[in-house]
């Protein structure tokens, strides 16, 4: 049957796809390279920037990049970008691109920790880091290493480095920088739906009356998308009405109708209010047919802590963070805590113990009847008082735009789709967050319809593609499978054709648990790639220290010289996006395949190259053998099975995961190939160490077997050869076809499939739960909740650190539309540097003038943990309310990490960047 | 009387020396004054005005703590020793407090030009009352024109949603995008340059000119009947309101009794 | 130390200069408060203005007003100069004296004055000078020798960067060094004419001792404005001309200790009042 299927799906994949996607591509713009009279080649290609997935065309000359237009065939931007996306020509040809291994030595010539950075060659730099790896990996075993992955890893790069760390090193210490940015969204996902990634897609955006922003500042984060957004708005001025919800006036709110300006965290308390507001006074809004027919109510623990180290008194705490530390262990409750847990029983003055800090992703099956009755307190005086950001603002006003907001959700025939990014997702609840967007359009039966639903933003290119659906997390395998459990563990072994019981059953440690672990000792070797986890990490001040002075040994491969390339060990010169074959799968589930373009600067080599060629270091004997992981978990012994599988103690890594004999059966060239470079395949003309090539069109390789994952599990995708034909599909591609609406059986055939009515939430996570009340799960009975989603109850709590009187300002990080992240590729395009050259310290007129700050004064910003200086601007894109301030965390001169809190939410493990306490004073 | 000849003759030379001097002085300075696009600092005087006041002594250049004001320098193609911005690269940045403009001590910048009065009545600083020119737009480079989100100048401008605000145009050709054009206004734009600076184009697509050159002037003798406030832009016009074209020049009658038609 | 007695008051001279233009520079630069602007216009510790009053004259004489801060400051300077100090702007402050000084000193050393000249430059151009200045500011509406004074062009090169404005004082140089001896300042220059008829009844002078005097010379061989020293080997007395720039070279040169700083009324009542005609 497979074999059937998989057949026919390659034969019809191509012309299917594009006929379905709706496209009718005119001739000169398909997908296949096309040389100008100027000797350009014209050829797509995807923008390296964020989760939008814009199309682009590059033009090569002379192996040179010579320019970059938006493709005009690309569904998303139809010829459109951003101006990042416009200097895409440019940032691979900035001046200090890392053109060879750099390492730190004596002058002797061997690796010192404290020497100075010496280029050495790929053999030299390879010895050494594999070196350095059998002897902490001997000592401490397999969670002794680990690797910071990335949401902008290249599909291949991000399976390729997966496989090795889980199947051949046997690790879970694999985490991407998604971790920071998406892991709330794919936690509420898969308790909500069973599995990750939005129901809808960018149509929703053409289809909508109503777009909510919650915590979502499109207008310079995802510019291409806003401008569909403010485009529906203008084709019906009337009727289609933007609201903005956020903690600060930014761009959004030139369009938008109202503005509603909250004070950190409290989106919580106004989504249980507008709950409230449903249940109690406007029932007949609730779409009963397809509650019953589709949902069930569920809660969870509210004592589940911060995600701070479980150690409040640890030895590497300043004494100055000890306060905040201590949320982990219990706090003392809160007036407005109180009132909004009043159905708990929970009273002010309280001391909560964190006692489910362990569990915090348990939850339990509710009735209607407890779900409403845990509303009861969320009342618009309450949530008003509470929530509203602005203290100039009256509260009459706030109230008005809360019920009105109410109006626009529960009006009947209005489509409504509710936006976020990391205003949810970096939150110290962000799990519960995301949960109760989905709960408001559950209830409202406004979910998986075009134009109706709630839809979760990406930033990164490619979170939804690599980090996400291969699964470079901790906790993951591919296509959403994770490694607790063992029929996932099974699958995976089977199809990387590794023996039984290879896979490490053990949650890895996630993205700042790696860095805890550092700092602990219990990790002391980690290599970063596509990623700046230095810059980007909260509480920066711990992990800087920790990679200097402990004894270990880090790698960084990156194209530029960053923060994190500076406390590194080991700097391997990367190459970038079009010096590679690569995929991104952007936000709507679009995957987007380009080819190899240019060969990479220097002595650069792909981050898969330099996977693959780690793995050459090691032996089945090296990793294979028995692992002692923790004091209930032993990786067995699994070289017998190995040799009976036909492998020998003495075949590397690299034989068994990359250069196998399926991997050989894809040829080099390859027509889908023809007239372009692959490095890996067949080395270039650098001939870099000698090195020729695989032999065999690696990439296509790691695509098929990847790819084999998904098919059948609701992941389906297309293969590789369709992908260079069409401009990306949204996946589950089944039968050639893509999927728009995802749940909806009308759009997904797995929908369609479980003839379970209209619609089908079919996530095989989570669907079989205790039963309970609000108290927690009572009995041992577990309801099983097969095509159902979930409908959550949370409650509204304080973070871990709110301001006070010695520090007496929130602080938000963020980013802005001219740089992208650290700022390691945009920061080297002159125009986008000059456009904006420092991260300035966006505050209210109000701070200002009772701090006697002139816009311009370089002031420090100092929380518990560090502080940086940075220049006061009260005027221009960002408007915060009194009490706020906000500062972008491009620039490495303003190093804004040093100063947030490593708080996280407890279920996702992802940072909160958006609320820690600050003083300010002149420097 | 040889000596009294002497002495008038020393004195005619004289009077010849200085006036040969004196004219050629004169057509060398006539020709500095013409720098039509020098851009002042805040509270500049016409710049008719400025260059007889300015002493060129430099003190608003060193109170400038962005270092943004340039003294001009022989070869600066602006007059020697005269402030001016380069917004290209270093744009003014609107100081509330506007060091530059207290230094001067000749009123060359003239604290009553960047004052208003604040909320109680009493005379304040006022740095968007500064005038230092007006951003213009080449609709043509700007990249915001062809659909590209890019606003770079928006979003740096000090007073945005005031200088600069953005004018949504439906992309007809993809049908389903916005064109966020960038628009500039001329009653809140101080010209501080730091559009100019942000502009990502080649050479900046947004960029600031004294406002004589940037600006037109529409006709006296008609006001929008949809704007109320448009009748003050033509108060103080003169009393007569006779027109004359070539057409017109001659009186009726020299006109009727001119020859045959 | 003969060597330093003999060129004390240089050296105190050229110090004179080089704090002033160090405390420009780093008022503008550095943001001391202790001098910022330029010789044009400055303010003292961020609060006293000083105004060059002939700019302030050439800006009047353009029919514009002046702000009083510039008036107060003008007057400061004239105050100073012509009641105390005398035309020690020309040698103690100007940066250009420098150049001068430097022409001369070449000009000495080489064949350049036995040479002579054909060209001889009346000291009262400088006086021509300030008319000429006046009328063209008038004329044109803007300050005309600030347009192109040689001396602020070279102090604000030192201080905010000199563009082409060298080849000015280069011309200065050579026409010093070529053309006329002590041409610029002692002939040309409208800003020292200016001081020159300010500062005639200026306190602080240069006093000459007819009884120590052995009539060398020495003194009005280095003089700069030798004019003013008519009544050496006739009579003793103060110098009172305006022209003096106080510089104290002839100071300097007198073996015979008949020169020294003082002021213009003697105590002793020595010598008379020189005829100024």
């Amino acid at each position: 049957m497979k074999i059937t299927r998989r057949e026919l799906l390659k034969t019809t994949a191509a012309v299917a796809a594009a006929t379905a996607a709706g496209m009718s591509i005119p001739k000169e713009l398909q997908a296949a390279a096309k040389h100008t009279e100027a000797g350009w080649r014209w050829d797509k290609a995807v923008c390296r920037f964020c989760g939008t997935g814009c199309g682009i065309m590059v033009a090569t000359k002379g192996d040179r990049i010579v320019a970059v237009k938006g493709d005009p065939a690309a569904p998303v931007n139809m010829g459109l970008n951003c101006i990042k996306g416009y200097f895409n020509a440019k940032i691979i040809y900035g001046a200090d691109r890392l053109t060879e291994p750099l390492m730190r030595m004596n002058d002797k010539g061997e690796f010192d920790k404290k020497g100075k950075f010496r280029p050495v060659t790929w053999k030299r730099a390879f010895e050494e880091m594999a070196k350095q790896f059998k002897k902490y990996y001997g000592q401490l075993g397999p969670t002794g290493v680990a690797i910071f992955g990335s949401g902008q890893y290249t599909i291949q790069e991000g399976y390729a480095a997966a496989k090795l760390m889980k199947a051949g090193f046997r690790s879970n210490n694999i985490d991407p920088n998604a971790r920071l940015c998406m892991a709330s969204a794919v936690a509420a996902f898969i308790e909500t739906f069973g599995i990750d990634e939005p129901a809808g897609n960018y149509d929703d955006m053409h289809h909508s009356d109503t777009i909510v922003l919650w915590g979502a500042n499109m207008a310079e984060m995802h510019p291409v998308l806003w401008s569909k957004i403010t485009n529906r708005k203008l084709s019906d001025t009337k009727r289609v009405r933007v609201v903005n919800l956020t903690t600060f006036a930014n761009r959004c709110s030139n369009l938008a109708d109202s503005e509603i300006v909250i004070k950190p965290n409290t989106d919580l308390a106004i989504q249980n209010y507008i709950l409230r507001e449903i249940v109690y006074n406007r029932p007949q809004a609730i779409d009963w047919d397809f509650v019953n027919q589709n949902c069930v109510f569920a809660t969870g623990y509210v004592d589940i802590g911060y995600g701070l180290r479980s150690q409040t008194d640890h030895p590497k705490y300043k004494k100055t963070e000890l306060d905040t530390a201590s949320r982990e262990a219990f706090k003392i409750i809160t007036k407005d805590e109180a009132i909004a847990m009043g159905a708990l029983g929970i009273k002010e003055g309280d001391k909560m113990e964190m006692k489910h800090a362990g569990q915090a992703g348990n939850h339990w099956a509710i009735s209607f009847e407890d779900f409403k009755k845990g509303l009861e307190p969320y009342t618009l005086d309450f949530v008003a008082v509470l929530a509203k950001g602005d203290p100039e603002e009256s509260l009459e006003s706030f109230k008005k735009k809360l019920t009105d907001l109410v109006d626009l959700y529960t009006e009947r025939d209005r489509k409504v789709v509710s936006f976020w990014t990391m205003g949810f997702n970096q939150h110290v609840r962000g799990t519960w967050v995301n949960e109760q967007v989905y709960a408001i359009h559950l209830l409202l039966g406004k979910q998986s319809q075009p134009g109706n639903g709630a839809f979760s933003l990406t930033g990164q290119p490619s979170a939804c593609g690599t980090a996400r659906e291969v699964g470079t997390f901790a906790h993951r395998l591919p296509a959403d499978m994770v490694v607790m459990n063992p029929k996932h563990r099974a699958m995976s072994e089977k199809l990387w054709k590794v023996p039984e019981g290879t896979l490490n059953p053990v949650v890895g440690s996630h993205f700042i648990k790696i860095m805890r672990d550092l700092e602990d000792g219990k990790i002391r070797w980690a290599w970063v790639q596509v990623n700046n986890p230095w810059q980007n990490a909260t509480n920066a001040n711990h992990w800087i220290t920790a990679a200097r002075d402990m004894d270990n040994f880090i790698v960084v491969s990156d194209a530029y010289p960053s923060i994190s390339a500076k406390v590194a060990d080991l700097i391997l010169p990367a190459a970038m996006i079009f010096e590679k074959w690569g995929a991104y799968g952007n936000a709507e589930r679009r995957t987007q395949h380009w080819r190899q373009q240019v060969t990479p600067i220097g002595k650069s080599m792909s981050d898969t190259w330099q996977t693959v060629e780690f793995a050459r270091h090691f032996t089945l004997a090296d990793v294979w053998k028995e692992w002692k992981i923790d004091d209930k978990n032993t990786l067995p012994d699994v070289r017998a099975k190995a040799r009976e599988m036909g492998y020998k103690d003495s075949d590397t890594l690299y034989d068994v995961l990359f250069a196998n004999k399926e991997a050989k059966g894809y040829a080099w060239p390859d027509p889908i190939g023809k007239g372009f470079l692959n490095s890996e395949a067949a080395g270039d003309k650098r001939n870099v160490e000698g090195f020729k090539g695989y032999g065999f069109f690696i990439q296509k390789y790691l695509w098929e077997e990847y790819r084999k994952f998904g098919i059948d599990h609701a992941h389906d995708l297309a293969d590789f050869d369709t992908y260079h034909k069409v401009r990306g599909l949204r996946w589950p591609v089944v039968d050639g076809k893509e999927t728009l609406w995802r749940f909806n059986a009308e759009y997904d055939p797995y929908a369609k499939k479980e003839n379970h009515g209209k619609f089908a939430f079919y996530g095989p996570a989570g669907k079989e739960i205790p039963k309970g009340d609000l108290s927690g799960p009572q009995g041992e009975e577990k309801v099983k909740l097969p095509n159902k989603a979930k409908i959550f109850l949370r409650h509204y709590i304080d973070p871990a650190e709110t301001p006070n009187a010695e520090y007496p300002l929130w602080l938000c990080t963020g980013r802005v539309l001219e740089h992208w992240h650290t700022g390691t590729m945009t920061m080297r395009v002159p125009e986008l540097y000059r456009a904006v050259p420092e991260a300035l310290c966006y505050m209210s007129v109000g701070d200002a003038k009772k701090n006697s700050f002139k816009d311009g004064d370089l002031i420090w910003v100092e929380s518990r943990r560090g502080k940086v200086k940075a220049r006061v601007e009260t005027r221009g894109r960002n408007l915060p309310p009194q009490g706020l301030i906000f500062i972008p965390f491009f620039d490495e001169q303003v190093f804004i990490n040093k100063v947030t809190l490593d708080a996280t939410c407890p279920i996702s493990k992802e940072p909160d960047y958006k609320k820690c306490a600050v003083k300010v004073y002149k420097a | 009387m040889p000596e009294r000849r002497t002495f008038m003759l020393a004195m005619a030379r004289g009077l010849g020396a200085a006036s040969i001097g004196g004219l050629a002085w004169t057509g060398f300075l006539d020709g500095k004054k013409d720098y039509p696009t020098v851009l002042r600092p805040p509270g500049a005087v016409a710049e008719k005005d400025f260059l007889a006041t300015c002493t060129k002594c430099g003190l608003c250049v060193a109170a400038c703590p962005y270092e943004a004001l340039i003294l001009a320098k022989p070869g600066d193609e602006r007059p020697i020793g005269t402030p001016y911005f380069h917004m290209r690269e270093n744009p003014c940045r609107m100081c509330r407090d506007i060091p530059c403009t207290v230094a001067c001590p000749t009123g060359a910048l003239d604290r009553s030009l960047v004052s208003g009065a604040d909320d109680h009545g009493s005379v304040v600083l006022d740095v968007n009352k500064t005038r230092i020119g007006l951003a213009v737009i080449d609709r043509e480079t700007c990249i915001a024109f062809w659909g590209i989100q890019c606003d770079a100048c928006y979003r740096t401008c000090p007073l945005i949603d005031k200088a600069v605000t953005v004018e949504y145009l439906r992309n007809e050709r993809t049908g389903k995008h916005t064109i966020m054009a960038p628009v500039v206004h001329s009653d809140h734009c101080t010209g501080c340059g730091m559009c100019e600076r942000a502009c990502v184009t080649k050479k900046a697509s947004i960029f600031v000119l004294p406002r004589e050159l940037a600006m037109g002037e529409s006709s006296g003798r008609y006001v929008k009947g949809w704007e109320s406030a448009d009748e003050e832009r033509i108060s103080g016009l003169p009393e007569d309101t006779t027109t004359v074209t070539p057409r017109s020049e001659k009186s009726p009658l020299d006109y009727l009794n001119a020859g045959e038609p | 130390m003969p060597a330093m007695r003999a060129y004390r008051f240089m050296l105190l001279r050229r110090s004179s200069q080089a704090a002033i233009l160090g405390l420009f520079i780093c008022g503008n630069l550095l943001g001391w408060q202790a001098l910022r602007g330029t010789l044009s216009s400055s303010r003292v510790l961020d609060t006293v203005p000083l105004t060059d009053p002939f700019a302030l004259l050439q800006i009047i004489a353009t029919q514009h007003s002046v702000a009083s801060d510039a008036l107060l400051g003008g007057l400061i300077v004239i105050l100073f100069f012509g009641l105390l100090a005398g035309r020690a702007f020309c040698s103690w402050v100007c940066p250009l004296n420098v150049v001068t000084d430097a022409a001369g000193w070449l000009r000495k050393k080489t064949v350049l004055h036995v040479s002579g000249s054909r060209f001889v430059l009346s000291r009262k151009t400088r006086y021509g000078a300030i008319g000429v200045s006046l009328v063209v500011s008038f004329a044109t509406g803007i300050a005309a020798f600030e347009w192109i004074s040689p001396i602020t062009m070279l102090q604000r090169g030192i201080i905010f960067g000199m563009g082409l404005g060298w080849t000015l004082v280069l011309a200065v140089f050579l026409f010093d060094l070529f053309v006329q001896r002590d041409g610029f300042c002692g002939h040309v220059c409208p800003l020292g004419g200016f001081h020159a008829s300010i500062t005639r009844f200026s306190l602080i002078r240069i006093r000459h001792d007819q009884g120590k005097c052995t009539s060398c010379g020495k003194c009005l061989d280095i003089c700069p404005e030798q004019q003013v020293l008519q009544m050496v080997g006739k009579a003793s007395g103060a110098v009172t001309s305006g022209a003096c720039t106080n510089c104290g070279r002839c100071i300097e040169v007198c073996d015979d200790d008949a020169m020294k700083f003082g002021i213009r009324f003697s105590p002793a009542k020595q010598g008379t009042r020189s005829a100024g005609t």
